[in-house]
Protein backbone atom coordinates (compact mmCIF):
# COMPACT_ATOMS: atom_id res chain seq x y z
CA UNK A 1 0.00 0.00 0.00
CA UNK A 2 2.82 2.91 1.02
CA UNK A 3 4.66 1.52 -2.12
CA UNK A 4 1.25 1.63 -3.82
CA UNK A 5 0.86 5.64 -2.46
CA UNK A 6 4.65 6.75 -2.87
CA UNK A 7 5.13 5.15 -6.74
CA UNK A 8 2.12 7.18 -7.50
CA UNK A 9 3.27 10.59 -5.56
CA UNK A 10 6.23 10.51 -7.29
CA UNK A 11 4.44 10.17 -10.99
CA UNK A 12 1.92 12.49 -10.04
CA UNK A 13 4.41 14.74 -8.89
CA UNK A 14 6.30 14.92 -11.91
CA UNK A 15 3.23 14.85 -14.24
CA UNK A 16 2.25 18.40 -12.52
CA UNK A 17 6.03 19.29 -13.31
CA UNK A 18 5.26 18.27 -16.98
CA UNK A 19 2.08 20.34 -16.60
CA UNK A 20 3.52 23.39 -15.39
CA UNK A 21 6.29 23.72 -17.39
CA UNK A 22 4.94 26.33 -19.66
CA UNK A 23 4.24 28.81 -16.74
CA UNK A 24 7.25 28.60 -14.61
CA UNK A 25 8.80 29.23 -17.93
CA UNK A 26 7.17 32.52 -18.67
CA UNK A 27 7.34 33.19 -14.81
CA UNK A 28 10.97 32.96 -15.07
CA UNK A 29 11.20 34.87 -18.58
CA UNK A 30 13.17 32.53 -20.16
CA UNK A 31 12.94 30.00 -23.45
CA UNK A 32 14.18 26.05 -22.48
CA UNK A 33 14.86 25.91 -26.55
CA UNK A 34 16.61 29.79 -27.17
CA UNK A 35 19.99 29.36 -26.67
CA UNK A 36 22.20 32.85 -25.24
CA UNK A 37 25.37 32.05 -24.94
CA UNK A 38 26.39 34.96 -22.69
CA UNK A 39 25.39 33.21 -19.67
CA UNK A 40 26.01 29.74 -20.64
CA UNK A 41 26.96 27.58 -17.74
CA UNK A 42 25.73 29.92 -14.50
CA UNK A 43 25.70 28.54 -11.30
CA UNK A 44 22.23 28.53 -9.74
CA UNK A 45 20.73 31.99 -9.81
CA UNK A 46 17.37 33.79 -9.19
CA UNK A 47 16.94 34.42 -12.67
CA UNK A 48 17.68 30.31 -13.50
CA UNK A 49 17.34 28.07 -10.13
CA UNK A 50 19.19 25.35 -11.35
CA UNK A 51 21.62 27.52 -13.53
CA UNK A 52 22.31 26.80 -17.01
CA UNK A 53 23.52 24.46 -19.97
CA UNK A 54 26.56 24.96 -21.67
CA UNK A 55 24.11 27.14 -24.41
CA UNK A 56 23.09 29.49 -21.78
CA UNK A 57 19.71 27.52 -21.42
CA UNK A 58 17.83 27.60 -18.63
CA UNK A 59 18.30 23.72 -17.03
CA UNK A 60 14.92 23.91 -14.96
CA UNK A 61 12.48 24.86 -17.78
CA UNK A 62 14.52 22.25 -20.02
CA UNK A 63 13.75 19.64 -16.80
CA UNK A 64 10.01 20.47 -16.84
CA UNK A 65 9.84 20.12 -20.67
CA UNK A 66 11.71 16.85 -20.90
CA UNK A 67 9.37 15.75 -18.17
CA UNK A 68 6.29 15.97 -21.03
CA UNK A 69 8.90 13.78 -23.30
CA UNK A 70 9.52 11.24 -20.96
CA UNK A 71 5.94 10.70 -19.69
CA UNK A 72 4.42 10.79 -22.77
CA UNK A 73 7.25 8.36 -23.91
CA UNK A 74 6.69 6.10 -20.88
CA UNK A 75 2.99 5.76 -21.14
CA UNK A 76 2.34 6.33 -25.01
CA UNK A 77 5.26 2.88 -25.47
CA UNK A 78 3.48 0.93 -22.18
CA UNK A 79 -0.17 1.44 -24.03
CA UNK A 80 1.00 0.33 -27.66
CA UNK A 81 3.05 -2.71 -25.80
CA UNK A 82 0.58 -3.84 -23.50
CA UNK A 83 -2.35 -3.65 -26.55
CA UNK A 84 0.11 -5.59 -28.81
CA UNK A 85 0.98 -8.05 -26.20
CA UNK A 86 -2.65 -9.06 -24.89
CA UNK A 87 -3.58 -8.72 -28.41
CA UNK A 88 -1.00 -11.50 -29.44
CA UNK A 89 -1.29 -13.38 -25.92
CA UNK A 90 -5.37 -13.59 -26.32
CA UNK A 91 -4.84 -14.84 -30.35
CA UNK A 92 -2.22 -17.32 -29.05
CA UNK A 93 -4.18 -18.72 -25.97
CA UNK A 94 -7.51 -18.62 -27.86
CA UNK A 95 -6.93 -20.05 -30.91
CA UNK A 96 -3.26 -22.28 -30.23
CA UNK A 97 -2.49 -24.35 -33.08
CA UNK A 98 -0.15 -23.35 -35.42
CA UNK A 99 -1.11 -19.28 -34.48
CA UNK A 100 0.14 -19.67 -30.87
CA UNK A 101 3.45 -21.76 -32.14
CA UNK A 102 4.44 -18.76 -34.73
CA UNK A 103 3.51 -16.14 -32.37
CA UNK A 104 5.68 -17.49 -29.69
CA UNK A 105 8.02 -18.56 -31.75
CA UNK A 106 8.61 -14.81 -32.79
CA UNK A 107 8.54 -14.17 -29.42
CA UNK A 108 11.49 -16.30 -28.77
CA UNK A 109 13.46 -14.88 -31.85
CA UNK A 110 12.63 -11.15 -30.38
CA UNK A 111 13.81 -12.06 -26.69
CA UNK A 112 17.16 -13.92 -28.51
CA UNK A 113 18.15 -10.71 -29.74
CA UNK A 114 20.58 -7.86 -28.21
CA UNK A 115 17.20 -5.37 -27.60
CA UNK A 116 19.67 -2.48 -27.16
CA UNK A 117 21.75 -2.46 -30.85
CA UNK A 118 18.52 -3.58 -32.45
CA UNK A 119 16.77 -0.12 -31.04
CA UNK A 120 19.58 1.54 -32.38
CA UNK A 121 19.20 0.75 -35.37
CA UNK A 122 15.49 1.01 -35.63
CA UNK A 123 15.60 4.35 -34.40
CA UNK A 124 18.63 5.15 -37.07
CA UNK A 125 16.27 4.16 -39.73
CA UNK A 126 14.77 7.47 -41.80
CA UNK A 127 11.14 7.22 -40.47
CA UNK A 128 9.72 8.59 -43.76
CA UNK A 129 10.36 5.04 -45.34
CA UNK A 130 7.93 3.87 -43.27
CA UNK A 131 5.74 6.88 -43.93
CA UNK A 132 5.88 8.45 -40.42
CA UNK A 133 6.51 12.32 -40.60
CA UNK A 134 9.73 13.57 -40.43
CA UNK A 135 11.13 16.38 -37.77
CA UNK A 136 9.29 17.65 -34.69
CA UNK A 137 9.69 16.52 -31.39
CA UNK A 138 6.31 14.80 -32.17
CA UNK A 139 7.26 13.11 -34.86
CA UNK A 140 9.88 11.86 -33.02
CA UNK A 141 7.68 11.11 -29.99
CA UNK A 142 5.78 9.08 -32.48
CA UNK A 143 9.25 6.98 -34.01
CA UNK A 144 10.19 6.44 -29.80
CA UNK A 145 6.73 4.18 -28.79
CA UNK A 146 6.73 2.76 -32.08
CA UNK A 147 10.29 1.61 -32.04
CA UNK A 148 9.70 0.27 -28.46
CA UNK A 149 6.54 -1.18 -29.16
CA UNK A 150 8.35 -3.88 -31.57
CA UNK A 151 9.83 -5.05 -29.05
CA UNK A 152 8.11 -4.06 -25.48
CA UNK A 153 5.26 -6.71 -26.70
CA UNK A 154 7.30 -9.97 -26.02
CA UNK A 155 6.52 -9.94 -22.28
CA UNK A 156 3.11 -9.04 -22.15
CA UNK A 157 2.12 -11.33 -24.78
CA UNK A 158 3.81 -14.74 -23.39
CA UNK A 159 2.25 -13.54 -19.82
CA UNK A 160 -1.57 -12.87 -21.31
CA UNK A 161 -1.16 -16.03 -22.88
CA UNK A 162 0.07 -18.07 -20.02
CA UNK A 163 -3.15 -16.47 -17.83
CA UNK A 164 -5.58 -16.73 -20.68
CA UNK A 165 -4.64 -20.51 -21.59
CA UNK A 166 -4.67 -21.00 -17.42
CA UNK A 167 -8.63 -19.64 -17.20
CA UNK A 168 -9.61 -21.34 -20.19
CA UNK A 169 -8.62 -24.62 -18.87
CA UNK A 170 -10.61 -24.50 -15.80
CA UNK A 171 -13.60 -26.37 -15.23
CA UNK A 172 -15.98 -23.81 -14.48
CA UNK A 173 -15.18 -22.01 -17.92
CA UNK A 174 -15.19 -25.22 -19.71
CA UNK A 175 -18.26 -25.99 -18.52
CA UNK A 176 -20.00 -22.54 -19.68
CA UNK A 177 -18.60 -22.95 -23.30
CA UNK A 178 -20.15 -26.87 -23.07
CA UNK A 179 -23.61 -24.80 -22.16
CA UNK A 180 -23.24 -22.80 -25.34
CA UNK A 181 -21.89 -19.44 -23.44
CA UNK A 182 -20.62 -17.60 -27.18
CA UNK A 183 -16.78 -16.82 -26.96
CA UNK A 184 -16.94 -13.10 -27.18
CA UNK A 185 -18.56 -13.32 -23.63
CA UNK A 186 -16.38 -16.64 -22.42
CA UNK A 187 -13.78 -14.03 -23.29
CA UNK A 188 -15.19 -10.77 -21.15
CA UNK A 189 -16.67 -12.58 -17.86
CA UNK A 190 -13.48 -15.76 -17.35
CA UNK A 191 -10.76 -14.38 -19.43
CA UNK A 192 -10.42 -10.22 -18.73
CA UNK A 193 -10.53 -10.27 -14.98
CA UNK A 194 -7.90 -12.76 -14.37
CA UNK A 195 -6.07 -10.67 -17.08
CA UNK A 196 -6.78 -7.43 -15.42
CA UNK A 197 -4.17 -8.06 -12.31
CA UNK A 198 -1.38 -9.30 -14.30
CA UNK A 199 -1.65 -6.43 -16.98
CA UNK A 200 -1.66 -3.59 -14.52
CA UNK A 201 1.68 -4.54 -13.01
CA UNK A 202 3.36 -5.26 -16.54
CA UNK A 203 1.97 -2.13 -17.76
CA UNK A 204 3.41 0.12 -14.96
CA UNK A 205 6.81 -1.78 -15.70
CA UNK A 206 6.50 -1.40 -18.87
CA UNK A 207 6.35 2.33 -18.55
CA UNK A 208 9.63 2.19 -16.61
CA UNK A 209 11.04 0.13 -19.06
CA UNK A 210 10.25 3.26 -22.23
CA UNK A 211 11.16 5.97 -20.03
CA UNK A 212 14.67 4.15 -19.64
CA UNK A 213 14.74 3.33 -23.25
CA UNK A 214 13.61 6.39 -24.08
CA UNK A 215 16.91 8.70 -21.86
CA UNK A 216 18.80 6.21 -23.37
CA UNK A 217 18.43 6.25 -26.97
CA UNK A 218 18.17 10.54 -26.51
CA UNK A 219 21.19 10.36 -24.59
CA UNK A 220 22.74 8.68 -27.54
CA UNK A 221 21.66 11.26 -30.25
CA UNK A 222 18.81 8.96 -31.77
CA UNK A 223 16.12 10.15 -29.50
CA UNK A 224 14.29 13.31 -29.22
CA UNK A 225 16.66 15.96 -31.39
CA UNK A 226 17.24 19.31 -29.98
CA UNK A 227 16.21 21.68 -29.44
CA UNK A 228 13.43 20.05 -28.20
CA UNK A 229 14.71 18.93 -24.90
CA UNK A 230 14.07 15.26 -23.11
CA UNK A 231 16.06 13.86 -20.10
CA UNK A 232 18.57 11.97 -21.79
CA UNK A 233 19.51 14.53 -24.44
CA UNK A 234 19.99 16.74 -21.88
CA UNK A 235 22.81 13.95 -20.71
CA UNK A 236 24.13 14.04 -24.23
CA UNK A 237 26.89 16.40 -23.44
CA UNK A 238 27.30 15.53 -20.01
CA UNK A 239 30.34 13.55 -20.90
CA UNK A 240 32.32 16.09 -22.41
CA UNK A 241 31.11 18.73 -19.55
CA UNK A 242 32.33 16.66 -16.60
CA UNK A 243 35.91 18.40 -15.90
CA UNK A 244 33.84 21.76 -16.87
CA UNK A 245 30.44 21.13 -15.52
CA UNK A 246 29.80 17.92 -13.52
CA UNK A 247 26.85 19.84 -11.56
CA UNK A 248 24.95 19.88 -15.27
CA UNK A 249 24.59 15.69 -15.34
CA UNK A 250 23.01 15.87 -11.79
CA UNK A 251 19.71 16.63 -12.10
CA UNK A 252 18.09 14.71 -15.54
CA UNK A 253 19.85 11.99 -14.47
CA UNK A 254 17.94 12.24 -10.89
CA UNK A 255 14.45 12.69 -12.71
CA UNK A 256 14.95 9.48 -15.03
CA UNK A 257 15.59 7.21 -11.53
CA UNK A 258 12.48 9.36 -9.94
CA UNK A 259 10.18 8.62 -12.55
CA UNK A 260 11.52 4.93 -13.28
CA UNK A 261 11.31 4.31 -9.59
CA UNK A 262 7.87 5.30 -9.25
CA UNK A 263 6.49 3.05 -11.81
CA UNK A 264 8.47 0.65 -10.67
CA UNK A 265 7.21 1.07 -6.91
CA UNK A 266 3.17 1.55 -7.99
CA UNK A 267 3.93 -1.48 -10.24
CA UNK A 268 5.14 -3.85 -7.14
CA UNK A 269 2.58 -2.28 -5.00
CA UNK A 270 0.24 -3.61 -7.23
CA UNK A 271 1.84 -6.68 -7.52
CA UNK A 272 1.04 -6.48 -3.67
CA UNK A 273 -2.05 -5.49 -3.47
CA UNK A 274 -3.11 -8.56 -5.40
CA UNK A 275 -1.54 -11.45 -3.54
CA UNK A 276 -3.43 -9.71 -0.48
CA UNK A 277 -6.35 -10.34 -2.34
CA UNK B 1 16.36 -34.92 -21.93
CA UNK B 2 17.44 -36.43 -24.99
CA UNK B 3 14.33 -36.58 -26.27
CA UNK B 4 13.97 -32.95 -25.48
CA UNK B 5 17.09 -32.22 -26.69
CA UNK B 6 16.05 -33.68 -29.93
CA UNK B 7 13.00 -31.43 -30.31
CA UNK B 8 14.52 -28.17 -29.02
CA UNK B 9 17.54 -28.05 -30.97
CA UNK B 10 15.86 -28.54 -34.50
CA UNK B 11 13.62 -25.38 -33.56
CA UNK B 12 16.71 -23.71 -32.45
CA UNK B 13 18.76 -24.01 -36.00
CA UNK B 14 15.34 -23.03 -37.74
CA UNK B 15 14.90 -19.67 -35.13
CA UNK B 16 18.09 -18.87 -36.25
CA UNK B 17 17.33 -19.34 -39.98
CA UNK B 18 14.82 -17.44 -40.39
CA UNK B 19 16.77 -14.56 -38.18
CA UNK B 20 19.29 -14.41 -40.46
CA UNK B 21 16.86 -13.96 -43.24
CA UNK B 22 15.14 -11.35 -41.50
CA UNK B 23 18.02 -9.55 -40.41
CA UNK B 24 19.66 -9.72 -43.97
CA UNK B 25 16.87 -8.24 -45.59
CA UNK B 26 17.03 -5.32 -42.87
CA UNK B 27 19.91 -4.75 -43.11
CA UNK B 28 19.44 -4.74 -47.14
CA UNK B 29 16.35 -2.24 -46.62
CA UNK B 30 18.45 0.67 -45.54
CA UNK B 31 19.62 3.11 -48.11
CA UNK B 32 23.08 3.03 -49.49
CA UNK B 33 25.90 0.07 -50.41
CA UNK B 34 29.32 0.18 -50.70
CA UNK B 35 29.08 1.11 -54.45
CA UNK B 36 27.11 4.29 -53.22
CA UNK B 37 29.93 5.09 -50.62
CA UNK B 38 32.85 4.63 -54.00
CA UNK B 39 30.49 6.80 -55.90
CA UNK B 40 30.63 9.57 -53.34
CA UNK B 41 34.41 9.37 -52.76
CA UNK B 42 35.08 9.51 -56.70
CA UNK B 43 33.06 12.24 -59.00
CA UNK B 44 34.32 10.33 -62.47
CA UNK B 45 32.60 7.10 -61.90
CA UNK B 46 29.54 6.76 -64.41
CA UNK B 47 26.81 4.78 -65.02
CA UNK B 48 28.31 2.29 -67.05
CA UNK B 49 31.49 1.89 -64.39
CA UNK B 50 28.62 1.51 -61.74
CA UNK B 51 26.56 -1.54 -63.78
CA UNK B 52 30.34 -3.15 -63.67
CA UNK B 53 31.23 -2.68 -60.03
CA UNK B 54 27.44 -4.37 -59.35
CA UNK B 55 27.97 -6.94 -61.13
CA UNK B 56 31.27 -7.61 -59.71
CA UNK B 57 30.47 -7.42 -56.04
CA UNK B 58 26.68 -9.27 -56.58
CA UNK B 59 25.16 -6.54 -56.18
CA UNK B 60 22.72 -6.89 -58.88
CA UNK B 61 21.33 -9.52 -57.32
CA UNK B 62 18.13 -9.64 -55.55
CA UNK B 63 18.79 -9.69 -52.09
CA UNK B 64 17.21 -13.18 -51.22
CA UNK B 65 19.91 -14.07 -53.66
CA UNK B 66 23.00 -12.95 -51.80
CA UNK B 67 21.46 -14.26 -48.64
CA UNK B 68 21.37 -17.61 -50.03
CA UNK B 69 24.91 -17.52 -51.44
CA UNK B 70 26.06 -16.27 -47.69
CA UNK B 71 24.22 -19.31 -45.92
CA UNK B 72 25.79 -21.83 -47.82
CA UNK B 73 29.40 -19.70 -47.50
CA UNK B 74 28.00 -20.10 -43.72
CA UNK B 75 27.65 -24.01 -43.99
CA UNK B 76 31.27 -24.32 -45.56
CA UNK B 77 32.57 -22.39 -42.36
CA UNK B 78 33.07 -19.16 -44.36
CA UNK B 79 31.72 -16.03 -42.97
CA UNK B 80 32.80 -13.95 -45.52
CA UNK B 81 34.55 -10.43 -45.22
CA UNK B 82 33.85 -7.37 -43.09
CA UNK B 83 33.46 -4.28 -45.12
CA UNK B 84 33.76 -1.98 -42.95
CA UNK B 85 37.27 -3.30 -41.78
CA UNK B 86 38.22 -4.82 -45.31
CA UNK B 87 39.28 -7.87 -42.99
CA UNK B 88 37.95 -11.49 -42.69
CA UNK B 89 34.53 -10.60 -40.19
CA UNK B 90 35.36 -13.62 -37.63
CA UNK B 91 38.48 -11.91 -37.75
CA UNK B 92 37.16 -8.65 -36.93
CA UNK B 93 34.68 -9.93 -34.61
CA UNK B 94 37.40 -11.94 -31.96
CA UNK B 95 38.92 -8.99 -30.06
CA UNK B 96 35.36 -7.39 -29.37
CA UNK B 97 34.50 -11.03 -28.22
CA UNK B 98 37.26 -11.02 -25.59
CA UNK B 99 36.92 -7.64 -24.42
CA UNK B 100 32.84 -8.11 -23.98
CA UNK B 101 33.76 -11.26 -22.81
CA UNK B 102 36.12 -9.92 -19.59
CA UNK B 103 34.23 -6.83 -19.06
CA UNK B 104 30.42 -8.78 -18.89
CA UNK B 105 31.78 -11.80 -16.92
CA UNK B 106 33.59 -9.73 -14.50
CA UNK B 107 30.45 -7.90 -14.36
CA UNK B 108 27.91 -10.74 -14.40
CA UNK B 109 29.92 -12.65 -11.73
CA UNK B 110 29.95 -9.52 -9.04
CA UNK B 111 26.25 -9.15 -9.85
CA UNK B 112 25.43 -12.89 -9.25
CA UNK B 113 27.16 -13.46 -5.99
CA UNK B 114 25.94 -10.08 -4.51
CA UNK B 115 22.53 -10.27 -5.83
CA UNK B 116 22.27 -14.19 -4.75
CA UNK B 117 23.62 -13.19 -1.50
CA UNK B 118 21.67 -10.00 -0.59
CA UNK B 119 18.63 -11.89 -1.86
CA UNK B 120 19.35 -14.43 0.40
CA UNK B 121 19.72 -12.13 3.14
CA UNK B 122 16.73 -10.67 2.64
CA UNK B 123 14.36 -13.69 2.87
CA UNK B 124 16.36 -15.16 5.68
CA UNK B 125 16.73 -12.28 8.13
CA UNK B 126 13.38 -9.86 7.97
CA UNK B 127 15.10 -6.91 9.04
CA UNK B 128 17.07 -7.00 5.76
CA UNK B 129 14.01 -6.83 3.46
CA UNK B 130 13.59 -3.43 3.38
CA UNK B 131 17.16 -2.34 2.82
CA UNK B 132 17.56 -4.74 0.34
CA UNK B 133 14.56 -3.78 -1.83
CA UNK B 134 15.25 -0.26 -1.38
CA UNK B 135 18.82 -0.70 -2.91
CA UNK B 136 17.26 -2.83 -5.53
CA UNK B 137 14.69 -0.45 -6.86
CA UNK B 138 17.68 2.25 -6.69
CA UNK B 139 19.97 0.27 -9.06
CA UNK B 140 17.54 -0.85 -11.60
CA UNK B 141 16.04 2.74 -11.65
CA UNK B 142 19.50 4.35 -12.37
CA UNK B 143 20.01 5.08 -15.88
CA UNK B 144 23.83 3.25 -16.88
CA UNK B 145 24.81 5.50 -18.58
CA UNK B 146 24.24 8.37 -16.27
CA UNK B 147 25.82 6.15 -13.57
CA UNK B 148 28.83 5.68 -15.61
CA UNK B 149 29.04 9.55 -15.83
CA UNK B 150 28.81 9.71 -12.27
CA UNK B 151 31.02 7.68 -11.50
CA UNK B 152 33.66 8.47 -13.32
CA UNK B 153 32.82 12.37 -12.06
CA UNK B 154 33.78 10.92 -8.69
CA UNK B 155 36.31 8.65 -9.18
CA UNK B 156 38.35 9.72 -12.29
CA UNK B 157 37.78 13.49 -11.79
CA UNK B 158 37.38 14.23 -8.36
CA UNK B 159 39.54 12.07 -6.71
CA UNK B 160 41.53 11.00 -9.95
CA UNK B 161 42.40 7.37 -8.40
CA UNK B 162 41.25 5.74 -11.71
CA UNK B 163 41.20 6.61 -15.50
CA UNK B 164 38.11 7.97 -16.99
CA UNK B 165 38.01 5.25 -19.59
CA UNK B 166 39.54 3.48 -22.67
CA UNK B 167 41.77 0.62 -22.41
CA UNK B 168 45.52 0.39 -20.93
CA UNK B 169 48.34 1.09 -23.37
CA UNK B 170 50.82 -1.51 -20.81
CA UNK B 171 50.04 -5.23 -21.21
CA UNK B 172 50.26 -5.11 -17.27
CA UNK B 173 47.25 -7.16 -15.54
CA UNK B 174 47.14 -4.26 -12.26
CA UNK B 175 46.57 -1.88 -15.69
CA UNK B 176 44.08 -3.57 -17.38
CA UNK B 177 42.22 -4.27 -13.75
CA UNK B 178 42.47 -0.85 -13.25
CA UNK B 179 40.68 0.34 -16.31
CA UNK B 180 38.13 -2.10 -15.44
CA UNK B 181 36.86 -1.18 -12.21
CA UNK B 182 34.75 1.67 -13.55
CA UNK B 183 32.78 -0.07 -16.46
CA UNK B 184 32.47 -3.40 -14.41
CA UNK B 185 31.10 -1.25 -11.19
CA UNK B 186 28.49 0.35 -13.24
CA UNK B 187 27.36 -3.01 -14.85
CA UNK B 188 27.42 -4.89 -12.12
CA UNK B 189 25.10 -2.51 -10.36
CA UNK B 190 22.92 -2.81 -12.84
CA UNK B 191 22.31 -6.38 -13.15
CA UNK B 192 22.75 -6.80 -9.45
CA UNK B 193 18.53 -5.90 -8.72
CA UNK B 194 17.26 -8.58 -10.77
CA UNK B 195 18.99 -11.78 -8.69
CA UNK B 196 18.75 -10.32 -5.62
CA UNK B 197 14.64 -9.81 -6.66
CA UNK B 198 14.10 -12.75 -7.66
CA UNK B 199 16.22 -14.62 -5.07
CA UNK B 200 14.58 -13.05 -2.25
CA UNK B 201 11.20 -14.12 -3.90
CA UNK B 202 11.80 -17.47 -4.52
CA UNK B 203 13.38 -18.37 -0.93
CA UNK B 204 10.93 -16.41 0.72
CA UNK B 205 8.31 -19.58 -1.21
CA UNK B 206 10.50 -22.10 -0.12
CA UNK B 207 11.01 -21.46 3.06
CA UNK B 208 7.43 -21.75 3.59
CA UNK B 209 7.48 -25.16 2.62
CA UNK B 210 6.27 -27.73 4.98
CA UNK B 211 9.45 -29.50 4.41
CA UNK B 212 11.27 -26.85 5.93
CA UNK B 213 9.64 -26.76 8.74
CA UNK B 214 10.29 -30.22 9.15
CA UNK B 215 14.12 -30.11 8.69
CA UNK B 216 13.70 -27.77 11.99
CA UNK B 217 11.52 -29.90 13.41
CA UNK B 218 14.34 -32.43 13.07
CA UNK B 219 16.68 -30.17 14.64
CA UNK B 220 18.68 -29.37 11.22
CA UNK B 221 20.82 -26.05 12.06
CA UNK B 222 19.89 -22.61 10.46
CA UNK B 223 23.22 -22.74 8.31
CA UNK B 224 22.61 -26.00 6.86
CA UNK B 225 18.67 -25.08 5.58
CA UNK B 226 19.74 -21.96 4.61
CA UNK B 227 22.81 -23.60 1.70
CA UNK B 228 21.24 -26.96 1.65
CA UNK B 229 17.84 -27.20 1.39
CA UNK B 230 16.57 -24.20 0.20
CA UNK B 231 19.03 -22.63 -2.15
CA UNK B 232 18.95 -25.37 -4.38
CA UNK B 233 15.29 -25.29 -4.68
CA UNK B 234 14.98 -21.62 -5.22
CA UNK B 235 18.00 -21.68 -7.51
CA UNK B 236 15.40 -22.87 -10.33
CA UNK B 237 13.68 -19.77 -11.43
CA UNK B 238 17.19 -17.75 -11.26
CA UNK B 239 18.84 -20.13 -14.15
CA UNK B 240 16.21 -18.83 -16.35
CA UNK B 241 18.00 -14.96 -15.93
CA UNK B 242 21.46 -16.67 -15.81
CA UNK B 243 20.79 -17.83 -18.93
CA UNK B 244 19.60 -14.66 -20.20
CA UNK B 245 22.68 -12.74 -18.99
CA UNK B 246 24.72 -15.44 -20.66
CA UNK B 247 23.23 -13.82 -23.98
CA UNK B 248 24.41 -10.38 -22.36
CA UNK B 249 27.68 -11.75 -22.17
CA UNK B 250 28.24 -12.42 -25.43
CA UNK B 251 25.85 -9.12 -26.90
CA UNK B 252 28.12 -6.93 -24.96
CA UNK B 253 26.86 -3.65 -23.30
CA UNK B 254 26.85 -0.68 -25.71
CA UNK B 255 26.08 1.97 -22.95
CA UNK B 256 28.96 1.23 -20.80
CA UNK B 257 31.29 0.59 -23.89
CA UNK B 258 30.74 3.76 -25.53
CA UNK B 259 30.88 6.13 -22.23
CA UNK B 260 33.92 4.20 -21.51
CA UNK B 261 35.05 4.28 -24.78
CA UNK B 262 35.98 0.19 -24.76
CA UNK B 263 36.16 -1.70 -27.74
CA UNK B 264 33.78 -4.77 -27.27
CA UNK B 265 30.49 -6.28 -29.24
CA UNK B 266 28.00 -3.50 -28.38
CA UNK B 267 29.92 -1.40 -30.19
CA UNK B 268 30.67 -3.46 -33.01
CA UNK B 269 26.92 -4.77 -33.69
CA UNK B 270 25.48 -1.34 -33.82
CA UNK B 271 28.65 -0.10 -36.33
CA UNK B 272 28.22 -2.99 -38.41
CA UNK B 273 24.53 -2.93 -38.54
CA UNK B 274 24.43 0.96 -39.08
CA UNK B 275 27.43 0.45 -41.38
CA UNK B 276 25.59 -1.79 -43.88
CA UNK B 277 27.90 -4.51 -43.17
CA UNK B 278 26.05 -7.25 -43.91
CA UNK B 279 28.66 -10.32 -43.15
CA UNK B 280 29.88 -8.87 -39.43
CA UNK B 281 26.40 -8.11 -38.37
CA UNK B 282 25.45 -10.83 -38.94
CA UNK B 283 27.79 -13.04 -37.88
CA UNK B 284 27.91 -11.29 -34.15
CA UNK B 285 23.80 -11.17 -34.37
CA UNK B 286 23.89 -15.39 -34.97
CA UNK B 287 26.72 -15.49 -32.02
CA UNK B 288 24.55 -13.77 -29.90
CA UNK B 289 20.80 -15.01 -30.91
CA UNK B 290 22.71 -18.85 -30.90
CA UNK B 291 24.42 -18.52 -27.36
CA UNK B 292 21.04 -17.07 -25.76
CA UNK B 293 18.86 -19.95 -27.58
CA UNK B 294 21.19 -22.47 -26.56
CA UNK B 295 21.33 -20.98 -22.88
CA UNK B 296 18.09 -20.93 -22.35
CA UNK B 297 17.95 -24.49 -23.55
CA UNK B 298 20.61 -25.54 -21.39
CA UNK B 299 18.49 -23.75 -18.45
CA UNK B 300 16.01 -25.84 -19.32
CA UNK B 301 17.49 -28.98 -18.72
CA UNK B 302 19.22 -28.15 -15.72
CA UNK B 303 15.72 -26.84 -14.44
CA UNK B 304 14.61 -29.95 -14.80
CA UNK B 305 17.65 -32.19 -13.15
CA UNK B 306 17.10 -29.46 -10.27
CA UNK B 307 13.31 -30.35 -10.63
CA UNK B 308 12.47 -33.47 -11.66
CA UNK B 309 8.85 -32.61 -11.74
CA UNK B 310 9.13 -30.65 -14.52
CA UNK B 311 10.10 -33.12 -16.90
CA UNK B 312 6.79 -35.25 -16.65
CA UNK B 313 4.88 -33.14 -19.10
CA UNK B 314 7.45 -32.96 -22.12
Amino acid sequence: MTRLRLGLAILILLAAAAVAAPWVAAWLGVDPEVPDLLTRQSGPSAAHPLGTDELGRDILARLLFGARVSLAVGLAAALASTTIGLAAGLLAAWLGGWVDAVLMRLADGLLALPALPLLVLLAAMDPATIGLPRGGALADVLRIVLILAIFGWVGVARLSRAAAISVLARDHVRAARALGVGEARLLRRHVAPALAAPLTVAGSLAVAGAILAESTLSFLGLGIQPPASSWGNMLANAQDLVFSAPMAALWPGLAIAAAVAGAMLVADGLRREDALR
Amino acid sequence: MLRMIAWRLPQIVATLVILSLAAWLAIGAMPGDPISLAMMADPRLGPADIERMRALHGLDQPLIARWWAWASGVLHGEFGYSRLFARPAAEVLWPALRGSLALLGAALAIAATLGIAAGMLAALRPRWRAPVDAVALVSQALPSFWLGILLIILFAVTLGWLPAGGTPDSGSAVEAARFLILPVATLAIAHLAAYARHTAAAMAEVLRAPWITAARARGAPESRIAFRHALPNAAVPLLSILALDAGALVSGALITETVFARPGMGKLLTDAVMGNDHNLALLALLLVAGTTLLATLAADLAQRALDPRLGRDG
